[in-house]
């Protein structure tokens, strides 16, 4: 029987020749990261334990993109013991202030992930690198004090669920369209402990920044992790950035998947998950008369250079409606920055846009744009949980660039190609 | 271990937003988490939840963030047990790590709000009003974590070459 490439990572991070679902193992870890919000908890226990030293200081890795920059007193203690712990330990990379960006769009564009890796995250949005073709999870902060000091944690070898994706994608249409379709199918338990892995020409044909956003959903569905194939377009992205020697697995033909389900790419649409579930999937044109009150285009999730590029084009020359705040939030510095070479921040000014620093805000409802009581948001974000952005009585309505824009101009939820 | 208590219904996918609001993650004391514990759904839980109640719920009980802030939250009140038709992977291990018991169970519609219930966690024997039920079996490694005194004991004794 052959293997798929979750279980082909595992195996060779686990010392075996073959690994089956099911299995309980212990993997070394290649790299383990903590934000703001998860490290704090993790060295309480870090010092419970009376550990020394890290596993390896080039391998433990500090994001400090939630509540910062700081947005309050409590989250200024919080990132100053991190700051202080990493340089106790000589962690390498530990990132914050200028040098900082939303983690998982941060460590992909730093080269710290590469494929082959095992990487665990105390955040469940980890599980983004799957896109370059590495095995990665979200774990609590304890486990992840567990792989910083060792090096090692157990993993249950989930079983795989293939989608496999045939023909030519829509005009407008993202990664996020592609993952809201699967988890408005599958729901948001659709995966539970399963790896979602993916294939087909129409996958090839997607972009990295795609890839991201698509593998760092696979939480949504209740997936361990979300897996991508290499490519020529996996390698072009590495061979510029990767830090470490990578190495390609591939699922073998005869690999055993829990389930194969097969995606027209034609027949996906702009997707919307209206609230308070991210598998409560619309098409656009479903969708009338929602008046809003803001958008928010950033996050892991679509955060990204190709995001950006999608919403100055719908924007260019254009106003957002009154009494819109549209606040956008590229995911790291160098996204920032290439923006801003592209002249993409002169149209979200003229435009009417707030334009954010890299930080994960008002994504959980943190701060840089909470919502109000009854107040509706469009965001291109992950979740849409009851008071994810705000007030428990405030509402999410997750899409893509491209329908966050235009929405942002017609003051509704709105298509595209209402505006352009 | 026999466990005794009442109680508390919530539904499916009650995710980690509920069970903590992420406002509230830049605190780690339990004490200070407790208090906002369920507090989308209910304000008052924390007022009303007691020493010993159990929490029953649904499909993918604890989906959402990996914050352990939610077991923590949980546990800070007393509560040392949910019981769910399943749970979200991320909540399950940190759970187990920290000490919260969880079962797997369909109960939600054989019990009532406030009813106590009685639950071996030995042999997952549940006893309601409705008669008894029987969870899914702790997992033989999780069991084993759950004698070594959780995982963090566990690391400190590996630690000590104990
Ligand atoms: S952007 Fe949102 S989902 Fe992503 S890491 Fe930050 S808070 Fe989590």
């Amino acid at each position: 029987m052959g293997m798929t490439i979750t279980e082909k990572i595992l195996a060779a991070h686990s010392g075996k020749k073959t690994v089956e679902p099911g299995e309980i193992i212990e993997s070394t870890i290649d790299l383990a990261l903590a934000n703001d919000i998860t490290a704090p908890l993790s060295l309480k226990e870090f010092e419970k334990v009376e550990a020394t030293k890290v596993f390896d200081p080039e391998r433990v890795v500090f994001v400090l993109d939630h509540f910062t920059p700081n947005k309050d007193i409590q989250s200024a203690e919080n990132c100053k013991k991190i700051r202080e712990f990493a340089l106790e330990y000589g962690i390498k990379y530990c990132y914050e202030g200028g040098e900082c960006g939303i983690e998982h769009a941060l460590l992909p564009e730093e080269g710290l992930v590469v494929p082959g890796d095992v990487v665990i995250g105390a955040d469940s949005h980890t599980c983004t690198y799957g896109a370059l073709g590495a095995f990665s999870t979200g774990v609590g902060s304890t486990d992840f004090t567990y792989g910083m000091v060792t090096g090692k944690t157990w993993f249950k070898v989930p079983e795989s669920i293939k989608f496999i994706c045939y023909g030519k994608w829509q005009k407008w249409i993202t990664g996020k369209d592609l993952i809201l379709h699967i988890i408005g199918m599958i729901g948001v338990d659709g995966a539970l402990y399963a790896a979602m892995e993916y294939e087909g020409e129409a996958i090839h044909s997607l972009s990295i920044d795609s890839r991201f956003t698509i593998a760092n959903m696979a939480i949504e569905a209740g997936a361990k992790n979300g897996i991508f194939p290499v490519d020529k377009r996996t390698l072009a992205y590495v061979k510029t950035r990767g830090k470490r020697p990578y190495k390609v697995y591939k699922s073998d033909r005869n690999a055993r998947y829990r389930e194969v389900i097969e995606i027209d790419a034609a027949s996906i649409g702009l997707k919307v998950a209206c609230p308070s579930l991210p598998s409560n999937v619309k098409d656009v044109k479903e969708i009338k008369d929602v008046d809003i009150d803001q958008v928010v285009i950033g996050s892991c999730t679509n955060g990204h250079l190709e995001d950006l590029k999608i919403v100055a084009e719908v924007l260019k020359g254009k106003k957002i409606a009154r009494h819109i705040r549209c606040i956008i939030i590229p995911a790291t510095p160098k996204i920032y920055r290439e923006a801003m070479r592209r002249g993409y921040f002169k149209i979200f000014l003229d435009g009417g846009c707030i334009i954010s620093p890299p930080t994960c805000g008002p994504c959980l409802g943190g701060h840089m744009g909470v919502l109000a009581k009854g107040e509706r948001a469009v965001a291109t974000t992950n979740r849409n949980f009851i008071g994810r952005m705000g007030h428990p009585e405030s509402e999410v309505y997750l899409a893509g660039p491209a329908v966050a824009a235009a929405s942002a101009i017609k003051g509704r939820i709105s298509h595209p190609d209402e505006v352009t | 271990m026999i466990l005794k208590g009442r109680v508390w219904k919530f539904g499916d996918n009650i995710d980690t937003d509920i069970i903590i609001p992420a406002r509230y993650l830049s605190y780690t004391d339990p004490e200070a988490l407790k208090v906002h514990c369920m507090e989308p759904l209910d304000p008052q839980f924390h007022t009303k939840a007691m020493k010993g109640d159990i929490i029953v719920g649904g499909y993918n009980f604890g989906c959402g963030s990996s914050r352990e802030h939610a077991p923590i939250a949980i546990l800070a009140l007393g509560i040392p047990l949910v019981i769910a038709k399943s749970f979200a992977r991320i909540f399950y291990r940190n759970a187990f790590n920290k000490g919260l018991a969880l079962l797997e169970a369909d109960i939600l519609n054989k019990v009532y709000e406030g009813e106590e219930i009685e639950v071996d966690l030995t042999t997952g024997v549940i006893k309601c009003k409705e008669g008894e039920v029987k969870a899914k079996p702790i997992p033989a490694f999780m069991e084993k974590l759950i004698n070594d005194g959780g995982l963090i004991n566990y690391l400190k004794k590996k630690l000590r070459g104990a």
